[in-house]
């Protein structure tokens, strides 16, 4: 860090970004909240004058099952991805050079095929008649009859699948820091390799796991192509909705009154977040 | 000496590389003993393999006459203060003291009893809320031996510990841990590559060179009498002279012909036998510096030279004689009873003379 740089100079380097932000994020979130209190027209736009209409509308009881299964789909997805991250993490910090620029590139390489095509892969792989589905009913360990695609399971195995790398990311930046001598000093004073693992290095890794946590539940809340592809009907989330708003009900402040609310419901976590970690920073200097 | 600890042919490679070279040692109940040697000579090896965090290729070590060779650290009755101490960062220093017990599944009252009596030992009551971040070098070593300490280890390793922290605290821990030793009873195993450190710390120190144990003995021992060459060099400065022993007397004396300076009398503590290569060995501050040639006697050598360079260290001054082929070093301590009265100058000739007791015969290296 450049100590002797005045502090209003160092503040002009993030001009740029911020203008991309204001104009490419905050405006048009501020745009999705006003069309919330606008009236829709027949013809799909937006009417002229205000109404508070819409957010009646949308406190529709209904809502309530689609809002429950989103969190606790994204609540899951986080949990899981997080326990398959950690060990992953640990170990890619601790293997040699090489073998890390390996493990990297492996945990990269999905991304660089689109990401409707893999979540098709997924679709055709887990098809009753697809070679997964015929593999298992073949070994006996599924029944005949099972299918693997079009429930619940299936979105969070899949969301899993898309959000691993976001846990696994931040979490391995975090274990480079680490220190592995901890581990060591926590084993020489008694805890055996699993409690050193828990007691030492997962708190040593905390920033990282709050990071990952944040980017997986928070992609996972928008998710509306996975449930649609690989879910059944009854397994909707609250993106499925928003774009069924926009696209099949062309009912653009209904949508975004949907939108607007869930924008809230992930904003007001990690302000929390944020604040926290702020404040266990002053704590620590 | 009761055998405590037990280093039994221990022996270590890493790929074609021999850390630790068919090692033996013993070490007595509530001793503080120092592994004293160069990086890279197998002492911070030896050490992990008594924490556990290595396996010995070969050999066997016990504590208490249990052999631990194959447990893991987290059962063996040894703890370490780490080099760079290695304190858990997100816990208070209370709780890094604690950690020890609480893996142990310590009774909460007994887990509060040892760790107020830990923090009172390295006094550091009123630091116990704080974070390892918020304390000095000194006061973060201060938590490492007691986060140590608080579990009773029988054995408890130390490695360099006082390597991280400036020259004046540096000495203030010295006694500090002297006093903790005295304390506690602990039998302390000390890594260190200063030998200034390993003196004042241990009653015994092993010095090692390239794997293997060089010498064990107390600290006066291996200055005033060191077996080779390499202990003379690493524990404080020495003058060598190679010659053959030209006359055996009696008492284990022996008259010795040095090519080019002459013929000293000197004390040998092993059996020499006639015309028999040997190598002497003379500590520059058992040499006498005068301007005139000493009394002649039986008892002292004695050898003129030319001052080639000199050093002033304010409580003694270093000179660097030469005499034919040798370069010697000579130090004086300045006193109005000792020196007081000469002042050689660079290019002055100087008579350096050594009693022959001061002078010891080590082992000819190939």
């Amino acid at each position: 860090m450049t100590a002797d740089q005045p502090p209003s100079r160092q503040w002009l380097l993030t001009l740029p970004s911020l203008a991309w932000l204001s104009v490419f994020f905050v405006i048009p979130a501020i745009l999705v909240i006003v069309t919330a209190f606008r009236p829709a027209d027949l013809q799909g736009g937006v009417g002229a004058g205000w109404t508070l209409a819409t957010l009646k509308e949308v406190q529709d009881p209904a809502y309530l099952p689609i809002l429950w299964r989103t969190f606790w789909l994204s609540g899951l997805t986080t949990l899981v991805c997080l326990a398959l991250a950690l060990p992953m993490a640990f170990q890619m910090a601790r293997v040699g050079q090489r073998m890390r620029q390996v493990l990297l590139l492996l945990v990269v390489i999905p991304f660089l095929s689109n990401f409707l095509i893999r979540i098709f892969a997924w679709k055709s792989l887990l098809h009753p008649e697809g070679p997964l589905t015929k593999l298992l009913i073949g070994l006996h360990l599924i029944p005949e009859n099972a299918v693997l695609l079009n429930h619940a399971g299936t979105v969070l195995l899949v969301l899993v699948y898309t959000q691993l790398p976001f846990a696994i990311l931040p979490l391995y930046a975090a274990a480079e820091k680490f220190d592995f001598g901890l581990l060591d000093a926590a084993r020489d004073l008694g805890a055996g390799p699993w409690r050193s693992f828990s007691k030492v290095f997962v708190p040593g890794v905390q920033r990282g796991l709050v990071s990952a946590a944040v980017m997986v539940f928070v992609c996972c809340l928008g998710q509306y192509v996975i449930p649609q592809m690989v879910g059944g009907t009854s397994d909707e989330m609250l993106g499925s909705k928003i774009a069924q708003r926009v696209f099949s009900d062309r009912n653009l402040p209904h949508a975004s009154a949907l939108a607007g609310g869930l924008m809230l419901a992930v904003l007001l976590p990690m302000l929390v977040v944020v604040i926290w970690q702020g404040l266990s920073r002053k704590e620590v200097t | 000496m009761d055998d405590f600890l037990v280093i039994d042919h221990v022996s270590k490679s890493f790929g074609a590389q021999r850390a630790v070279d068919d090692v033996s040692l013993t070490v007595g109940k509530g001793e503080a003993f120092s592994l004293l040697g160069p990086s890279g000579c197998g002492k911070t090896t030896l050490l992990r393999m008594i924490a556990g965090f290595e396996r010995p290729d070969r050999g066997r070590i016990l504590v208490g006459g249990q052999d631990i060779t194959a447990l893991p650290p987290e059962l063996r009755p040894v703890n370490t203060v780490f080099q760079n101490y290695a304190l858990f960062p997100h816990l208070s220093v209370w709780e890094n003291i604690a950690f020890g017990l609480r893996m142990s599944r310590r009774p909460r009252e007994e887990i509060r009893s040892g760790v107020d009596r830990m923090l009172e030992l390295v006094r550091l009551s009123e630091h116990a809320r704080k974070r390892p971040g918020q304390l000095s070098g000194g006061q973060r070593q201060r938590v490492a031996i007691a986060r140590a300490l608080v579990n009773r280890p029988q054995v408890l390793l130390l490695d360099e510990p006082l390597a991280a922290l400036d020259l004046k605290l540096r000495q203030h821990m010295l006694m500090e841990l002297n006093t903790i030793h005295e304390q506690v009873g602990t039998t302390f195993i000390y890594v260190t590559h200063d030998q200034g450190e390993a003196m004042s710390l241990s009653d015994r120190i092993a010095v090692m060179n390239a794997g293997k144990v060089e010498q064990v003995d107390t600290p006066e021992h291996l200055y005033e009498m060191p077996r080779t060459s390499f202990v003379a060099t690493f524990i404080g400065d020495a003058n060598f002279f190679t010659g053959i022993a030209v006359e055996l007397q009696h008492e284990g004396y022996v008259r010795v012909l040095i090519e080019g300076l002459g013929s000293p009398l000197v004390l040998s503590n092993g059996e020499l036998s006639a015309n028999q290569k040997l190598r002497l060995m003379v500590r520059p501050e058992k040499i006498s510096l005068t301007l005139k040639r000493p009394p002649s006697g039986e008892r002292v050598n004695a050898f003129s030279g030319i001052v080639e360079d000199m050093a002033y260290f304010g409580s003694h001054t270093r000179y660097r004689i030469r005499a034919g082929e040798h370069s010697i070093l000579a130090q004086l301590q300045r006193s109005r009873f000792s020196g007081g009265e000469i002042d050689p100058a660079r290019g002055s000739e100087v008579w350096m003379s050594f009693h022959p007791d001061e002078a010891r015969v080590v082992r000819l290296e190939a």
